[in-house]
């Protein structure tokens, strides 16, 4: 292994380190902050540290799909959401209900099967790691070639969640 | 490993960006005199003493409107593979995304005769 492949290897597992703690840090302080709009700028830096983390593999296109989806359009309603419920007007929200300890239970064992499916997983390590540039010109080529049926298919998937959020939306008017 | 080069760059300029920030920060609390009173710690609003509270309940409208951006920011995340392979693959490509997008035109058309569009 020459300099620059262990230098890169190097830059890399520290980007990785230094997004996890960040996602972790913020995911946490996602559920456990009392205002609820915190809550919610806390969750825009966790979906930009999986942004970055999406980078780190590669998946240059993911990355920016998750920018653009997550943190430009997801975040942006929950903020209208928070801003449309005034019972939160007194700001300081208790986090937690009854419920907590049930959460922890189940967050707790998915956890551990997620562990154990990681542990027993053979990854594929032996083979060589190919490098992929043109993902975004790939992914057109098979959602407009292979995959063309399910591609229009999620058009109508749009659809109905845009005729179902209006009816919905529109029923307390 | 070369794309992780080029994001150094963001990283740079994200660390700039921050220091800019905290810098002026850092520096203010170092050179200010402190000089506390309860008049400093209102909420700016040009000048005037303020009304009210800042929570207030907005018009669902509002929320309508960010619905329909999200189901059009899917939309473009689609668009953006079809625009690099465009010149590729032609005509059967074209139509195929003019399709997908009729799709949609649907809902919007209906959100327009229901009059979600209109500002009230």
């Amino acid at each position: 292994m020459n300099i620059d492949a262990i230098c890169s290897l190097v830059l890399s597992n520290m980007a990785f380190f230094v997004l996890a703690a960040i996602g972790i840090v913020c995911g946490v302080l996602v559920v456990t902050v009392r205002n609820l709009v915190h809550a919610v700028l806390f969750l825009a830096v966790f979906l930009l540290s999986v942004a970055g983390l999406f980078i780190t593999l590669e998946a240059e296109f993911l990355a920016i799909i998750q920018v653009f989806i997550f943190v430009g359009a997801i975040v942006v309603l929950f903020m209208f959401l928070i801003m449309l419920t005034y019972k939160v007007s007194d700001m300081a929200v208790p986090q937690g209900n009854r419920l907590k300890g049930a959460a922890i239970v189940v967050a707790g064992v998915l956890f551990c099967l997620i562990f154990y499916i990681m542990k027993a997983m053979k990854w594929n390590e032996a083979a060589p790691v190919v490098t992929i540039t043109d993902d975004v010109a790939r992914i057109g080529r098979l959602l407009l070639g292979q995959y063309v049926l399910p591609f229009e298919l999620v058009s109508f998937v749009l659809l109905a969640a845009l005729i179902g959020a209006i009816v919905i939306a529109r029923k307390g008017e | 490993m070369k794309l992780l080069a080029d994001y150094m760059w963001v990283v740079l300029f994200m660390g700039l960006g921050m220091l800019f920030v905290f810098g002026g920060y850092i520096t203010s609390w170092l050179i200010r005199p402190s000089k506390p009173s309860s008049k400093k710690l209102f909420t700016y609003e040009c000048g005037e003493v303020p009304v009210g509270s800042s929570w207030v309940q907005f018009n669902i409208r509002y929320y309508l409107f960010a619905l329909i951006f999200v189901i059009f920011d899917v939309e473009v995340a689609f668009l953006f593979p079809w625009a690099v392979v465009f010149k590729e693959l032609g005509l059967v490509a074209f139509v195929e995304m003019m399709i997908f997008m009729a799709i949609l035109l649907v809902g919007l058309l209906y959100a327009w005769r229901k009059g979600i569009l209109k500002w009230m």
